[in-house]
């Protein structure tokens, strides 16, 4: 019974909180029987705290360097600008009310519940240095202000990925009014339905073990739809565009790849075999990915490129972030393939004949990888391919599962990112202008240049 | 006083320059430039966006000598910048009216 949902993320239990235990009932037999003190591990908490601030360093400077290498010249500081600035206000956010939508306690109304937790937490209501939160171990806890600092760390980089579809066009202003608004209705409860004790998806039975569907397709179907919303970049695509600093692409792609292992090794919440396998899972599923994009552009008769290896990289640390710790690492590396060439072909080939301006291909990496990972770890978990799962795994149904996360992910993200971006435009009106875009929203929006040779 | 403007490969500067020591040349100014003749550019793609630069990165080197030096400079250069494969670049010569040197006031061939 617990084998299906051992390896979700959440089961959190607030201080000492056996009279929590009476919300969870899969884990109040599971308490009554085993009747464990709950103990913090030095090792845990040490292990956690070094995951939380790896995926700070995917963001900062991460992210914010991949990005920013990948637009030109005159928008690298509004990029980095930008993934900074909402890293930050997710983190406020995040301890103001975010924590609480998302983990906090249960509301009353059980249909609700399934989607949000109450305010109960907000501003962190309640929560001291020896306040604790569950891990998968029975009686095994980890200090509460840590999880609240990982999960926090989850929040600021998901949003963040968002604003690769529209770079180098955007306002400022238009970005942090979105974040805000985007992260109230579409991460939060996405976060919930996932991972909280209390989710739709976590009682389904739902795989995901550091983010696939919360994280990636989230931000990958809210980044194609807020591309769509605001419109392509002026020349777009007849204008050469290049990526103004491959080298500061590949950097990042490098410090993507450490700090995923907080991201990934860090979600099985202990220092333990779970994080281990989650650890071999992201080297080899990434390795395979970087290889077989350079692989599919020699086959496309193209020259295997640095770029190439870059977006293959990122595409197998996507696809391997739900299958992370429910994979064999055979089976992570098929499906770090796999993933590696339907996105490039979702790139290289699909995205140009649709016409959209998903700038920096946020959704053909993050959402179609997203999605390749989250159906594929179905597949990966299976014990006959060497994957975790029981010997009784029933294949089939937890495919259904994973579809019906999947596809309820992607009309929340679509309807949540609809609406934030509708506010965001009628508060700040969205774009920058047309003379802002041509000289660069590096001097337009921040007042600087990137280079001052 | 003649202007030698040669526009060449840019990793033959480092022969040409050579080359034009060795008969005397005292000084040369050398840019970075792009430009396009008979040479085609190439096409980079990124992520499947295809651009063909039609612009090719060159050096441009300019050298002012005594006109009866010109056409050793000229030759010098040809020989030393040349691969045999389009794309080698061209030479110019232009006459010059007049030369100083700033820090002393010096004109025309003393102040070369």
């Amino acid at each position: 019974m617990m084998g299906d949902i051992m390896k979700n993320r959440l089961k959190l239990i607030a201080g000492a909180g056996l009279g929590l235990f009476a919300a969870l009932p899969a884990w109040a037999q599971d308490a009554a029987a085993a009747a464990p003190v709950a103990t913090v591990d030095k090792g845990d908490t040490a292990w956690m705290m070094t995951s939380t601030v790896l995926v700070l360093m995917m963001i900062l400077p991460g992210l914010a360097l991949f990005y920013g290498g990948l637009v030109r010249t005159k928008n690298m500081l509004s990029v980095m600008t930008q993934i900074g600035a909402v890293a930050a206000l997710a983190m406020l956010i995040w301890v103001m009310y975010g924590y609480s939508v998302a983990f906090g306690p249960d509301v009353t109304n059980a249909t609700l519940s399934n989607f949000v937790s109450g305010f109960g937490k907000a501003f962190l209501a309640g929560v001291t240095p020896a306040s604790q939160a569950a891990t998968f171990t029975a009686g095994v806890e980890i200090p509460e202000y840590v999880f609240i600092s990982f999960q926090m760390t989850f929040a600021a980089i998901t949003v963040a990925l968002v604003l690769g579809s529209v770079v180098e066009r955007i306002k400022f202003s238009a970005v942090m009014v979105f974040a805000a608004v985007w992260l109230t209705i579409t991460y939060l409860p996405i976060a919930h339905m996932v991972w909280a004790a209390s989710g739709y998806f976590f009682k389904a039975g739902a795989l995901d073990f550091a983010g696939g569907t919360v994280v990636h397709i989230n931000a990958g179907v809210s980044a194609l739809v807020l591309a769509i919303l605001l419109g392509k970049r002026v020349g777009f695509p007849a204008e050469r565009m290049a990526p103004h600093s491959l080298t500061l692409t590949m950097v990042g792609t490098g410090l993507l790849w450490v700090g995923w292992f907080g991201f990934n090794a860090g979600s099985a919440l202990e220092a333990n075999g779970s994080a281990a396998l989650a650890m071999i899972n992201t080297f080899v599923a990434t390795a395979s990915a970087g290889l077989f994009w350079m692989l599919a552009e020699k086959l496309s008769g193209h020259k295997g490129s640095a770029l190439g290896f870059c977006s293959g990289i990122i595409a197998g640390l996507v696809a391997v972030t739900p299958a992370a710790g429910n994979s064999g690492p055979f089976g992570a590396i098929v499906l770090g393939a796999v993933a590696s060439i339907i996105c490039f072909f979702a790139v290289t080939v699909i995205k140009p004949k649709l016409g959209y301006d998903d700038s920096l291909d946020a959704f053909g990496i993050h959402g179609v990888g997203g999605i390749i990972g989250a159906i594929g770890t179905a597949v990966v978990y299976a014990p006959s391919l060497g994957g975790p799962g029981a010997a009784d795994y029933d294949m089939g149904a937890k495919l259904l599962v994973q579809f019906e996360a999947v596809g309820v992910t992607i009309l929340w993200a679509a309807v949540g990112t609809a609406i934030a971006f509708f506010v965001a435009k009628a508060l700040t009106g969205g774009r920058v202008t047309k003379e802002v875009e041509l000289e660069g929203l590096d001097l337009g929006e921040h007042g600087e240049r990137a280079y001052n040779y | 006083m003649k202007l030698v403007i040669a526009i060449i490969k840019p990793f033959k500067l480092d022969e040409v320059r050579e080359a034009l020591t060795e008969i005397g040349v005292a000084g040369m100014t050398v840019t970075e430039v792009k430009g396009f003749g008979r040479q085609k550019g190439q096409t980079e793609i990124y992520r499947g966006a295809e651009y063909s630069t039609n612009m090719v990165p060159k050096i441009k080197i300019e050298v002012v000598c005594d006109s009866g030096i010109a056409s050793r400079v000229v030759e010098a250069v040809q020989a030393a910048a040349n691969t045999g494969a389009i794309g080698d670049g061209k030479i110019f010569v232009l006459d010059v009216g007049q030369a100083v040197r700033i820090r002393t006031g010096e004109t025309d061939l003393t102040a070369l």
